[in-house]
């Protein structure tokens, strides 16, 4: 179903979004079955955009599409030959001019489409439809599948959450954390199906770091409190903040410490790092809450230099204790390097040859502590291993751009292989270590 | 999810004889194998596209220096049976999924219903997420 296009006014959209779990919360009370209701919500919210579009928005635009999606979902018993049901419904009807109960069922949707029967995948289409209120189209456009092969996947996760017998109301008691973190987690995926820069930037190509952003701040808005949605949420800011100058306009990758930060969204720092802040001062200290901790102090720091990786060194060390993620361990060596230099981040390193074998993002990282270190032969052999192994376009052409700049600027080892000499001192410019060494100890920079 | 692409080539597998010589009910029943097998699939929510490309000898070889005309050659000019035939792209959980797909389009039947195991390369697709370097 193709959207209102370039003509409806943005804020007809954002209305519709806004409403669609809440419309569908009501209609799911009324009629009782998710699967049905979904699909009745879906197929009025593509009637507002045709109508709305023409005649302008109602004014009780709730209303309007609560009647709309229970006239479908009549129609459909109808349809059904269940005589007794349409009767049931109809009497079910609100009085003319009455507005719905005015209950808010949009955390309720959430936990029902990111229910642990469903694989993440499925979780995330029914996310981003019942909740997010995107189309069909909208969501396979994002993810660049066809309209039909979507479709499918979010009905066969409808009869998933049916046959599951999943009831239509809160987890309680000693359920919700883990249903919270479930929920959460799905809208981290989310988020970062946004960040992948290989996918182009379409006309109408639904930002998908953007709905995540949307859906966290709903969640927070009802859930306060909890400092793992504070944290997400703050996350999610923190990131986004720095997503202008993540590219160039060619789409190469600009890593973190090269960054021009002037390009970094002032405002979502602000807001991150204050919803940073607040996270950890709300409950037991979780992953999200750390993670957010750790962009906020990149975040704050005016130049790379000026990065208080003491801090950060501290705060990974503190994530490893809490997860297994051998990616924690990784990032942590990139900090150890900075605060103790190249040796001690390739000494912790080698400890994850075997839980990382394979993956490109230790060669990388190999790479880089290997060229600042000065030893050019075995930075450029790990660089060409994480080439070839990353399953990231941009990612590979940016390790590849780095070995070549590598290559021509270091001592003519042109062969790349490991010497068997002792490796050549740097030469031209002073090392990222040298570097920091004379500015360690310089007062932090301004907040 | 991940997508990769299934090629399938002119490898018949086990079965020799040219399509041309299969009986009309085996080529039926061939063709029938992979509808079906479209169909599961867009069903299931995995398929992305499928094509079969047209036969090599209709194919161009094409050269340029970005100057002059482009020095334009008949096809094919690789090894015959390794031409690409066509290609299905599927977005899939896992490469064991891919694989298990694979093997389903490896297990077509040729001649009297024989699966012709025909060999299916699985090349992941590059568009797997960035991170902050």
């Amino acid at each position: 179903m193709p959207r209102a296009g370039p003509t409806a006014r943005p804020s007809v959209e954002a209305l519709l979004r806004a409403l669609a779990p809440q419309v569908l919360g009501t209609v799911v009370r009324r009629s009782g079955g998710f699967d049905a209701a979904e699909d009745a919500v879906q197929e009025a919210l593509v009637s507002a955009y045709r109508h709305w579009a023409l005649y302008g928005v109602p004014a009780n635009p709730r209303a309007w599409l609560t009647k709309a999606a229970m006239r479908k979902v009549v129609d459909r018993a109808r349809s059904d030959h269940a005589r007794r049901r349409r009767e049931e419904l109809a009497a079910a009807s609100p009085p003319p001019g009455g507005s719905a109960s005015g209950e808010d069922d949009t955390l309720t949707l959430l936990f029902l489409c990111c229910h642990p029967v469903l694989t993440p995948t499925s979780a995330i289409a029914l996310t981003l439809r019942a909740v997010g209120g995107l189309t069909t189209s909208e969501i396979a456009n994002a993810f660049m599948v066809p309209e039909a092969t979507m479709a499918q996947r979010i009905s066969r996760a409808k009869q998933q959450v049916k046959a599951s017998g999943v009831p239509f109301q809160m987890p309680a008691g000693e359920e919700l954390a883990g249903r919270l973190d479930l929920l959460l987690h799905v809208l981290y995926l989310i988020f970062n199906e946004g960040y992948t820069t290989s996918r182009g930037e379409g006309l109408y190509r639904v930002d998908l770091s953007a709905e995540a952003i949307r859906l966290a701040r709903a969640v927070r808005e009802r859930v306060p409190h909890d400092g793992s949605v504070t944290g997400l949420l703050a996350l999610m800011l923190l990131t986004e903040a720095r997503r202008a100058a993540r590219t160039t306009p060619l789409g190469e990758l600009v890593p973190l410490a090269e960054q021009d930060r002037a390009l970094w969204d002032r405002r979502l720092v602000e807001e991150g790092v204050a919803l940073a802040v607040q996270a950890m001062s709300q409950g037991p200290t979780g992953e999200y809450q750390l993670q957010a901790a750790i962009s906020a102090l990149h975040d704050e720091a005016a130049t790379a230099d000026q990065t208080d990786w003491p801090q950060v060194l501290a705060l990974y060390g503190v994530l490893e204790q809490m997860t297994a993620n051998p990616i924690v361990t990784l990032n942590r060596a990139v900090a150890e390097a900075m605060v103790h230099g190249p040796a001690a981040g390739l000494a912790l390193l080698a400890s994850l040859d075997e839980r990382l074998a394979g993956n490109h993002r230790l060669y990388a990282v190999r790479a880089h502590l290997y060229e600042m270190l000065g030893d050019v032969p075995a930075a450029l052999d790990n660089y060409r291993a994480a080439a070839d192994k990353t399953m990231s376009l941009p990612e590979q052409h940016y390790l590849t751009a780095r070995a070549a700049r590598l290559n021509a600027a270091g001592p003519t080892r042109a062969t790349g292989r490991i010497p068997q000499t002792s490796p050549p001192r740097p030469t031209q410019t002073p090392s990222r270590e040298e570097r920091l060494a004379t500015t360690r100890g310089k007062p932090f920079g301004p907040v | 999810m991940t997508k990769f692409m299934l090629l399938v080539n002119y490898d018949g597998g086990v079965v020799a004889e040219p399509m041309l010589s299969w009986s009309p009910g085996d080529i039926k029943a061939h063709l029938a194998y992979y509808e079906a097998l479209n169909q599961e699939l867009t069903a299931s929510g995995e398929l992305v596209d499928h094509q079969a490309l047209a036969w090599p000898e209709t194919s161009k070889i094409v050269r340029s220096d970005g100057r002059a005309a482009p020095l334009v050659t008949d096809g094919p000019y690789a090894e015959a049976k390794e031409q690409i035939a066509g290609y299905t792209v599927v977005d899939v959980e896992s490469v064991d999924r891919a694989i298990e797909i694979a093997a389903r389009l490896s297990a077509v039947p040729g001649p009297g219903g024989t699966p012709t195991q025909q060999p299916i390369e699985v090349r992941q697709f590059m568009d797997g997420q960035t991170v902050d370097l």
